[in-house]
């Protein structure tokens, strides 16, 4: 049982949700991709810019798009024009760290209505995307050892298998279920029907990840709209509460830190937990978005979670537990495996996922039993930040 | 050793050298596109304007930032011509070089629009005024790429 | 070498996708996907930016000590007093009771290996023959779990198969130098870790 905590007193909904496609390469620049979710967000919500009272926006490393200060190039996509602006930014935190800073801005009193957007254009660094990540080894005592990102991940599974004993066909599992939820979101890069040879099958980039195991390299944008409880429940038929919110960080030393659990991910979660008043998650929480950009990290978080117990995840995943009509469907959007992985897009289009599973509105994704509280996940930089977000319906 | 100590021998000085090794490719986007092809085929600026608040835009826009109304489906075309809105005479390069010769640029407010283009000016600097009506030199048809650079100068 | 055609360079699965449409959202989802082809034939405008980023990165008074270390051969690490880790890397001032870390000790050149990778691909995407093979290294002296990032050498095998029965987690290694004149002050002055009893 875990401890409960405060509640602040100003309720916070999600009353609106949009995306853009997701593709390998957009021809629409970053700011387009923005005004395509935003604008579907407030269309959503039935709002005009001019009802947004502030925008924040979430946006990974300037060096993908290879332009200066980001947030403040995308802001007028944003509909951030002469807004008050604010630009989250934790790596692959930022998606769900967008909710937070979202909630924040209207649960102080500051603002009625706020607009959460999250972009990524990744497309434009050559010679792929990928190496615009080098910059996150140390200068130093790691970059002259000739790393890349893969190395990151690839180390981190190693040790998560080998101290639980888990088979690479555990993970495979993952790349499965998620391409296969995709094939029903609107917004897919890489739907699929695979499976586990499939994946096993596909060439190995750094053992023991194989090429099926990456989420893409995308373009995209998510938004959402957030209102205080007097808006919301004024315009939104059914809004979806936002009944959570925890982050944490981590040390930056990350061979300093015990690689096969996430406990920034567990740190973030309980402030989550205690301040949505949930003592039990795995039977308070419905459904789950936890952040996926390789498969075996579904597993690791879920642990992280404390939604499955350490190095049990594989096995419960085998057993059906998270499938999308299993106990507690996990990514049932699809994840950053299926959809794609827009960095900072990736988690905010989780939120949206929870958004519509929360309101019967998923469609042919939907979870059954109608689902009543949701919880998203993200993790980013060197391997370091846990954000976490739990939204609620009555 | 603390934190406050200072290092006075030049030889325990240490830094290390390295390289970001990334370079871009950019698309022009879903309007910047159609801005190139026009320049590209017709020789003229393509722009869009808001139909809740007129202004037109230059480079054109999407969107309206400002209603945020979609802007697809409204299309206009200007002449390449406008007024010198400031310019500057640049003496060093981007590295701090001397240039051999110097260069003007200026940004040229476009007739008809809201907006108007940063880009190299022609003519003798000190002659050059703000408010100076100007027009683009384009490159000949044949030689456009559909780029910015198809605009030679201002003149 | 040819890459070998990937599926995200398949056609995307049109026909299986379901309508892209969204909940309160008038239109389809927007977004105009483009092959590599039409960037390379030119079938769009585009600019390019070669920026050249170069930089000169002070090392700091810790790791400015470390690398020095190095080249005499040494793993030099640092002890907090307050908590009692001692750690390598060396760092100027402990992450977690925020005090100096100034006492400084020599460490072995041995350890044992956290987790490793087997890794076929350059931080630019393209294949390699020859894998690397990234490697966490926990050097003997330090507190548990203080490891960082090295690679392993010394393998006899090429494969994944064969390396994996000469690697496992946990395997003792020992740190294999650069001669001391080629030695120059950085984390490359050791070439890589090797399993205990290799020569190389």
């Amino acid at each position: 049982m875990l401890p409960k905590g405060p509640r602040p007193r100003r309720r916070v909904a999600v009353v609106g949700a949009g995306l853009s496609l997701f593709a390998r390469r957009a021809l629409e620049t970053g700011k387009e991709l923005s005004y395509y979710a935003a604008s579907a967000a407030l269309e959503s919500a039935g709002l005009r810019r001019r009802d947004v009272q502030a925008v924040v926006m979430a946006s990974a490393p300037d060096a993908f798009d290879g332009v200066h200060m980001k947030g403040e190039y995308l802001s007028d996509g944003a509909g951030g024009w002469r807004k008050p602006y604010l630009r989250a930014y934790v790596g692959g935190g930022s998606g769900v760290f967008s909710i937070i800073s979202g909630w924040t801005l209207v649960a102080s009193g500051l603002f009625d209505v706020v607009l959460v957007v999250a972009e990524e254009k990744m497309s434009p660094t050559q010679p792929h995307p990928q190496a615009a990540f080098i910059s996150i080894f140390d200068h130093t005592i790691e970059r002259p050892l000739g790393p890349n990102l893969l190395w990151i991940f690839s180390l981190e599974q190693s040790r998560y298998m080998h101290t639980y004993g888990i088979a690479n066909e555990d993970i495979a599992r993952v790349s499965v279920k998620n391409k296969h939820n995709a094939l029903g979101h609107p917004a897919a890069q890489l739907g699929a029907e695979l499976t586990v040879e499939e994946v096993l099958a596909s060439e190995v980039v750094a053992w023991p990840v194989h090429r099926l195991m990456v989420s893409p390299i995308s373009d995209g944008a998510a938004a959402i709209v957030l209102a205080a409880e007097e808006v919301a429940t004024r315009i939104s038929d059914r809004p979806v509460w936002v009944e959570g919110i925890g982050w944490a960080l981590d040390t930056s030393y990350w061979g300093n830190r015990d690689l096969a659990y996430p406990r920034y991910v567990e740190d973030a979660a309980r402030m989550a937990y205690a301040m949505a008043g949930i003592t039990e998650p795995r039977k308070e929480i419905h459904v789950v978005e936890p952040y996926d950009p390789f498969a075996y990290k579904e597993l690791h978080h879920l642990e992280g979670l404390l939604l499955a117990d350490r190095g049990k995840a594989p096995e419960d995943l085998a057993n059906g537990r998270f499938d999308r009509d299993g106990p507690l469907p996990s990514c049932p959007s699809g994840g950053l495996m299926g959809v794609g992985n827009p960095i900072a897009a990736a988690g905010l289009m989780k939120l949206c996922e929870l958004y519509w599973q929360l309101r019967g509105e998923a469609g042919a994704r939907q979870v059954p039993n109608s689902p009543r509280r949701g919880l998203a996940q993200a993790w980013g930089d060197l391997m370091q930040i846990g954000t976490v977000a739990i939204l609620g319906v009555r | 050793m603390g934190l406050r100590d200072r290092i006075t021998e030049a030889a325990r000085l240490r830094a290390w050298e390295g390289e970001i090794g990334v370079s871009f490719r950019y698309t022009a986007g879903a309007a910047g596109e159609r801005f190139f092809q026009t320049l590209r085929a017709k020789g003229t600026f393509a722009v869009t304007r808001c139909p809740e608040c007129g202004s037109t835009y230059l480079p054109p826009r999407l969107y309206c930032p400002k209603d945020f109304q979609d802007l697809e489906g409204h299309w206009d075309e200007v002449a390449p011509r406008g007024e010198i809105h400031t310019f500057t005479l640049l003496h060093a390069d981007l590295d701090g070089r001397p240039l051999s010769r110097p260069r003007l640029i200026g940004f040229v407010q476009i007739e008809g629009t809201e907006g108007g283009l940063l880009a190299p000016l022609a003519g003798e600097p000190a002659k050059v005024r703000i408010g100076q009506r100007v027009s683009a030199v384009l490159r000949p048809k044949r030689q456009r790429r559909g780029v910015i650079e198809d605009i030679l100068h201002f003149r | 070498m040819a890459r070998r055609r990937r599926p995200a360079d398949a056609a995307p699965p049109e026909a299986t996708q379901t309508t892209r449409t969204i909940p309160g959202v008038s239109h389809p989802l927007r977004g105009t996907p483009l092959r590599e082809a039409d960037l390379t034939r030119g079938a769009v405008s585009l600019e390019r930016w070669e920026p050249a980023l170069s930089y000169r990165w002070d090392s700091g008074v810790a790791i400015g000590r470390f690398l020095e270390g190095l080249r005499e051969g040494k793993i030099l690490g640092v002890h907090c007093r307050r908590c009692a880790r001692t750690v390598t890397p060396p760092r100027a001032f402990c992450e977690i009771c925020f005090v100096p870390m100034d006492e400084w000790v020599e460490l072995a050149d041995t350890g044992t290996v956290n987790t490793f990778s087997i890794c076929f691909i350059t931080w630019d995407m393209r294949p390699l023959r020859v894998p690397q093979v990234p490697a966490v290294i926990e050097i003997d002296g330090t507190s548990p779990r203080v490891g960082f990032l090295h690679t392993l050498g010394g393998l006899r095998g090429r494969t994944v198969e064969r390396i994996r029965r000469e690697v496992r987690l946990g395997l003792p290694v020992r740190a294999v130098w650069k001669p001391a004149g080629q030695r120059t002050g950085a984390i490359t002055d050791i070439l890589h870790f090797a399993p205990l009893g290799r020569r190389r």
